[in-house]
């Protein structure tokens, strides 16, 4: 069980890293830059904001925020978890 | 009291704040030298990094680029905001755990390499002395409008400020003075976009009135329509929609995001924390605030935009506000009077059928000399008259640059005197700190992985800080001089090059380093030499021989091909590797117990007293 640690922390951590990027990649490129043309025409607008571009100026900068608190929270808890915990 | 000694009592308090605090902090080994003894709070390493983050261009021009194309500038919001997202996730963490003081440093171990060390020490050092250029001559220019001295001194006087606390604070230093710089700017930024925003929308946070209705005059319509109007009708863009294609757009974000996040001094900010732990909390605080500064730039942009356009367009030239006179002055706006009505009219490109809207031929305005005879400087209706030759293929007469947005917006939204004197103190302390930072960085490169790592490895650590003194003495005195005759269409060009470099080399080879455990030095080298020369190669082609826009590949413009550079590197990395042996067994484990995120705390490096 002790040597199986390294390998299931590591393997764990790219998949939350994994499933945070493409959060990230949907948001930004996906949202603000790919998809804008139609989420402008057929999304809610965000107040007066077209949905896309509100996405690209604004709503992507809040995202990667959010993304960084959840990764930080989850990816110690992740360590603390398998036993790497440092805190006292 | 006047506006100048408003503005030299708030600089000057700034001032002694900041130089306190680095004396307080003065480095006294090599460990808090380079790392600040790895002791600083995530809180406080998080502002600090944004202050760094932040430079003097960011905060002066981006609003002011926002303003111009609207849209298109989202790329470099999310830009570089997202590339902090990559940085975070999978970079800092691993690099903080691998102990090392610098990039070059863990790019020369896992590749088991001096060559892999060499260039990576070559890119350091220009993606940072690119940067520093720029910082030192913004410096310079906020000195000389301030204190009415000339450019050079200004330069002299910002270098010799820096020199001061990051030659001798180190990275202790330079860290405790950020965090003051960091509230200085995140003030001098906000508090005047929230007074404009209460006066065109009447909502407090500007962020909500870049939504909301804009109701400083009748009739209240939403205010990105009523800006979708005004850009229509003087025959611009729609603010909301973008002209550039869809793919170079994507390429251009991609590229500044891996560029972002392969920034070596953006990357040794986080060895200054405790442990893993506290990497990634300071990471969430870093973004939480440049995100303070990154979501009101697009604000300001809008707001000031609409004001700027109400206040002058269509308005005689002896009726414009007293501001206007006072910008032309110091060359960031110009007037050209093409059909002599005495009126200042803006026009975009859709107004003329060349399709152009520049006022004069060039990129910036030439002025006649001082002592040129009066007719040759001041015109009919008193305006400044340019050398530059008027463009007379469109009826555009009015020429602001990029900073004109944050630095006129006070003016033009008539805040009192002392928001002027924050801004002026706010603009400073971003140029200082990311110039500081830079310093930091640039010397160490010099010093340790240059010196210690390939020329001279018995070098002791005594006389490693005292090379890296020097270094970062040389260093500014190199940055002041271009700072001083700057190389102008050069410096612009040189952006493209410093991310499309980050890009295409530090990105990609810090990540297959991190990621891939077999990954050999034959395939790392080859790799990043292929997107280096790629990169180079286009951008030199396109921005120094004059290759024309038909040739480019896929419509992609010499700002987002560091993408594309980025790809050749893994592909040729892992073609290379195919072929090869897989790296030794020592480097393995290396790469095995980066993943492992306990244990950074242990000093790694010698420490000891200086």
């Amino acid at each position: 069980m002790e040597e199986n640690h390294p390998r299931a922390h590591r393997r764990a951590c790219l998949k939350l890293t994994l499933y945070l990027l493409a959060v990230w990649f949907t948001i930004s490129f996906g949202a603000g830059i790919l998809l804008r043309d139609w989420l402008d025409a057929n999304f809610p607008s965000i107040g007066s904001a077209p949905f896309g571009f509100w996405m690209a100026q604004q709503g992507s900068i809040i995202g990667f925020v959010l993304i960084l608190i959840i990764y930080a929270c989850l990816m110690n808890r992740l360590d603390h978890e398998h036993g790497y915990s440092e805190e006292r | 009291m006047s506006q100048d000694t408003l503005n030299f009592i708030f600089i000057g308090l700034s001032f002694a704040l900041y130089i306190v605090i680095a004396v307080r902090s003065k480095a006294g080994s090599t460990k808090e030298y380079y790392t600040a003894g790895g002791g600083v709070s995530p809180l406080a390493n998080g502002m600090a990094t944004a202050a760094d983050w932040m430079s003097a261009a960011t905060f002066i021009s981006m609003a002011g680029t926002v303003a111009i194309s609207g849209y298109d500038a989202s790329r470099f919001l999310m830009g570089w905001t997202g590339g902090f997202v990559l940085l975070t996730v999978l970079m800092v963490p691993y690099l903080r755990k691998f102990g090392k003081a610098t990039v070059p440093d863990f790019i020369g171990d896992r590749y088991y390499s001096k060559l892999a060390r060499g260039v990576a020490v070559v890119c350091a050092i220009f993606i940072c002395m690119t940067y520093i250029m720029g910082q030192m001559r913004g410096v310079g220019v906020v000195f000389s409008q301030l204190f009415g001295i000339s450019i050079p001194f200004g330069v002299m006087i910002g270098a010799a400020i820096v020199f001061a606390y990051a030659g001798v604070g180190g990275m202790k230093g330079i860290t405790y003075t950020q965090v003051a710089q960091y509230c200085v700017m995140a003030f001098a930024y906000t508090i005047p976009a929230v007074y404009i925003a209460m006066a065109m929308t009447g909502h407090v946070f500007p962020q909500f009135g870049l939504i909301g209705d804009y109701t400083a005059s009748e009739p209240i319509v939403p205010f990105l329509q009523k800006l979708n109007n005004i850009n229509l009708e003087l025959g611009f863009q729609e603010y909301t929609s973008g002209k550039m294609s869809t793919i170079n757009m994507f390429c251009i974000t991609a590229a500044l995001m891996c560029g972002t996040a392969g920034l070596p001094h953006v990357i040794v900010r986080f060895f200054t924390v405790k442990n893993v732990r506290s990497v990634r909390r300071s990471a969430a605080w870093t973004l939480s605030f440049i995100a303070v500064i990154y979501l009101t730039a697009p604000t300001i942009g809008a707001f000031s935009r609409v004001n700027l356009i109400e206040k002058l367009h269509d308005t005689s030239y002896t009726e414009a506000p007293s501001w206007f006179t006072e910008f032309e002055a110091t060359g960031q706006m110009a007037w050209v009077d093409k059909n002599g009505d005495g009126r200042i009219q803006y026009y975009g490109p859709a107004k003329s059928d060349a399709g152009t809207f520049s006022v004069f031929q060039g990129k910036s305005p030439v002025y006649p000399a001082y002592d040129a005879p009066e007719y040759q400087r001041i015109g009919t209706q008193g305006e400044r008259l340019l050398a530059s030759k008027s463009d007379d293929s469109n009826p555009n007469e009015l020429w602001f640059g990029n900073d004109i947005m944050v630095m006129a917006n006070p003016h033009m939204a008539g805040l009192p005197m002392w928001v002027i004197a924050l801004l002026m103190a706010g603009c400073i302390a971003a140029a200082l700190s990311t110039a500081a930072g830079l310093l930091l960085v640039l010397s160490t490169s010099i010093s340790h992985d240059l010196m210690k790592k390939i020329i001279k490895p018995d070098l002791s650590d005594r006389e490693e800080v005292n090379y890296a003194r020097a270094a970062s003495f040389v260093a500014l005195g190199v940055a002041a001089y271009f700072g001083i005759n700057p190389p102008s269409a050069f410096i612009a060009k040189t952006v493209a090059f410093a991310f499309g470099l980050a890009a295409s080399s530090f990105f990609p080879t810090l990540l297959i380093g991190i990621f891939s455990t077999k990954m050999n030095k034959q395939g790392a080298i080859s790799g990043m030499l292929a997107g280096i020369s790629f990169t180079i190669g286009y951008i030199v082609y396109f921005q120094f021989l004059g290759g024309h826009d038909d040739h480019l590949l896929f419509g992609i413009t010499p700002e987002g091909i560091g993408f594309v550079g980025m790809l050749i590197n893994f592909a040729v990395a892992f073609t290379v590797k195919a072929f090869t042996a897989d790296a030794p067994d020592y480097v393995q484990e290396m790469v095995a117990e980066i993943h492992i995120p306990s244990g950074a705390g242990e000093a790694k490096k010698q420490d000891f007293e200086i």
